[in-house]
């Protein structure tokens, strides 16, 4: 009877094999690609600064923006401190003992507008420098500065974009593909005339007209006022959210979609019917688990799509708000400040930072596709 | 409709060598067609797949019935209608005195406990994201049986009855080899205990060693549980070995039901005697010279099938009658029917 007789562990020769689930093996298989792990350090790196921009900013020469908005305080006291493009690598003396002597002519109330620069426990003026890392742009603003906070606005508009087009996609792709028939069929055929519509095209028209929204409720009250002063504390990032996401989720949703379509006639879908499983656990306990991996690869390598859509739209200035550094405005002021002939640091920078971050993102995805793809498993 | 009501009448009859108890599963004039739609958006129904034309058909409690067909001729379709996981387009399947083509919901959840499903690939059946321990406690998290540590009991109990070590509970399907992720398929169609459970080719997707296993271990089970089967298959020697009776099926009809000896000793069907004349013999005297009946054509689509008899198309000895009336399956020896017009 080899029915009843069990199975040994030697037998099988399982017995020295280490226990593997599905994550684990994703997780060993994504340490096996080097550029994936790299990628994943250059993205914590990024994420990493954007967190801690403030205290970037404190290292650095000036005062930073606060948040997204930006807020460069030009010191009072610093006038001959402020050196409009500086090199990377620059440094400049601290000025504090001349704002000190500065401080000296104000009156006990002027100076307590100027904390910074009337502080006077500064032990050794003449040894204290300050450096401009990455050099500064025309208005002696430092860029490294600049570049940090510019990381926050790029890692935004990744996590949200893609966050949004999972979630919307996800949703509208399954539901389509489940239930199937006329509702897939309305459905897929609406996201068909959306795919027919040049998509950056459309964004910079909604730009634009929230632009004109912006500036016509501005001090208004009610829920478009409350939009419009939220967007304006997010540095112009919300309108931009809204326009990348409103079309970006299509091909998401088609992804989901394909995707059911292939696991819903899997047998073991059937098996889960056979035993009396509703919907709601077929759709979440045998459907999402496996449809979500190829989604989430499929985000991950959009991502630097997000990036650069952002990038472009400051570069043509319909992205953030003027103020509020982010790569492309970046980039942008770069070019008419010189940027091409002279002051080449302020291309480079900004530049190479985005570059980075999007092949970092790259890199990542297509580690992750390797490690979430069961078909590569264990090869 | 006569057909329905004369195969009724008939199909009562005592069968010949063996005692069969009641019917525990009774089909009567079962239809599915898949409708063919066409259209962008507002669709219509153009034409259909008549995947399975109108069967009639009791399965005894305790026994094995075989149901064999070519490929596409409504073998698996019919399993799938019996479990109501295709909704039938007419006709009745009665089980256990049952009707579940008009049962919904609750009602036909609390049915499906006793009529459970084996399919054929065992790579397909297992959800690759669950341990075998969830995948085999989930008929019983289903249907709230049992607190968390009585169905990992219960897990244990049915990894060891399809000869598995329960120290697999924990691992993942892609660790298993094809016959055992099959054993697991049973446990899992096992652990509601049902009464009846169709085989959908069970054994095809597996190498010849190991279907043997298999068979085995469904016939233990069959034996300790008392449980029965409809058992679909294409293998013809293995349907001898397993099954009380067989039922051979052609574009969605069933053509000859008899018990398995006398089917494969007596073949009356045209279409019987060319399925069982392609069954390589383990003789070389005797296979040397066999007599293979090869038939001409193709299956037609199922969508749209000949006018009069559905085999007329392939089958060497047609008459005029074949192609203007259909055959009905009539009993022509105790047990054995027929849907033929030159047989009856």
């Amino acid at each position: 009877m080899t029915a009843s007789k069990p199975i040994s562990l030697k037998d099988e020769g399982l017995e020295q094999k280490k226990r593997s689930t599905p994550m684990g093996d994703a997780l060993r298989q994504f340490r096996r690609n080097k550029m994936a792990v790299v990628a994943f350090f250059i993205i914590t790196f990024f994420i990493f600064m954007a967190v801690t921009a403030s205290l970037w900013s404190n290292i650095s020469f000036l005062d930073a923006p606060k948040g997204f908005k930006a807020r460069h305080t030009i010191n009072p006291a610093g006038l001959d401190r402020v050196d409009p493009y500086a090199e990377p690598g620059h440094c400049a003396r601290d000025g504090l003992d001349q704002g000190k002597a500065w401080c000296a002519l104000l009156t006990e109330e002027q100076r307590a507008r100027f904390p910074n620069s009337c502080r006077v426990e500064i032990p050794d003026p003449n040894q204290r420098q300050w450096c401009y890392i990455l050099g500064s742009d025309g208005g002696g603003k430092d860029w490294m500065t600049q570049t940090v906070y510019g990381a926050q606005v790029s890692l935004a508009v990744a996590f949200v974009g893609s966050s949004v087009s999972l979630l919307l996609g996800l949703v509208y792709g399954m539901v389509s593909g489940f239930y199937g028939g006329r509702i897939d069929n309305v459905m897929m055929r609406f996201v068909d005339f959306l795919y027919g519509i040049p998509g950056l095209v459309i964004i910079i028209i909604m730009q634009v007209y929230f632009r004109e929204i912006s500036s016509k409720y501005e001090d208004s009250s009610g829920i478009v006022g409350f939009i419009v002063e939220i967007n304006k504390d997010l540095g112009g990032l919300f309108f931009l959210f809204i326009a990348l996401g409103l079309l970006s989720w299509i091909g998401t949703a088609r992804l989901a979609r394909g995707q059911v379509l292939s696991y819903r006639e899997k047998e073991f879908v059937e098996a889960a019917r056979a035993v009396g499983a509703r919907d709601r656990r077929i759709i979440f306990v045998h459907l999402l688990p496996n449809i979500i991996g190829p989604l989430l690869v499929a985000e991950t390598l959009a991502i630097p799509g997000y990036i650069f859509a952002e990038a472009f739209l400051s570069y043509i200035g319909l992205g953030v708000q003027p103020g509020t550094p982010s790569w492309g405005e970046m980039i942008s002021r770069a070019g008419q400040e010189g940027g091409f002939y002279s002051n080449r640091h302020m291309i480079y920078v900004p530049s190479a930072a985005l570059v980075m971050l999007t092949l970092a993102f790259n890199f990542f995805g297509d580690g992750l596709r390797d490690a979430l793809d069961p078909r590569l498993r264990g090869r | 409709m006569t057909n329905v009501a004369k195969s009724e009448k008939v199909m009562t009859a005592p069968a010949k060598k063996k005692d069969y108890g009641d019917p525990i599963v009774s089909v009567r004039g079962l239809k599915k067609h898949f409708p063919i739609k066409s259209g962008l958006i507002f669709q219509r129904e153009t034409a259909a797949v008549k995947a399975v034309d109108g069967l009639d058909f009791d399965i005894f409690r305790g026994e094995t019935l075989g149901l064999v067909g070519e490929s596409g001729c409504g073998k698996s379709t019919t399993g799938r209608t019996i479990l109501q996981l295709h909704r039938a387009t007419s006709g009745t399947v009665n089980f256990e005195g049952t009707e579940l083509t008009t049962l919904k919901g609750n009602s036909l959840r609390e049915m499906r406990r006793k009529m459970q499903i084996i399919f054929q690939d065992p790579y397909a059946s297992l959800n690759p994201r669950m341990s075998i321990s969830r995948i085999i406690s989930e008929p019983l998290v289903v249907h709230g049986i049992g607190s968390e540590r009585d169905r990992q009991k219960r897990v244990e109990e049915l990894l060891e009855r399809v000869g598995l070590n329960p120290f697999f509970a924990n691992r993942y399907p892609h660790e298993f080899s094809g016959g055992q992720r099959q054993r697991i398929g049973v446990a899992r169609a096992l652990a509601l205990e049902p009464s009846f459970i169709v085989c959908d080719e069970p054994i095809s997707a597996l190498d010849v060693s190991i279907q043997a296993q298999v068979v085995n271990l469904l016939q233990d089970l069959q034996r300790d549980m008392g449980l029965t089967y409809l058992f679909i298959a294409h293998d013809l020697s293995m349907v001898r070995h397993i099954c009380d009776r067989v039922a051979v099926m052609y574009l969605g009809k069933i053509v000859e039901m008899a018990e398995s000896e006398e089917l494969y000793t007596n073949p009356l069907h045209p279409y019987t005697q060319a399925l069982l004349s392609a069954v390589p013999v383990p003789d070389p005297d005797v296979e040397e010279n066999r007599q293979r009946i090869i038939l001409k054509g193709d299956l037609p689509s199922p969508a749209n099938p000949p006018v009069g008899c559905n085999f007329n198309t392939r089958c060497p000895v047609a008459i005029d009658v074949c192609f203007d009336w259909d055959p009905e399956l009539i009993e022509v020896l105790p047990g054995h029917w027929v849907a033929c017009h030159r047989v009856t």
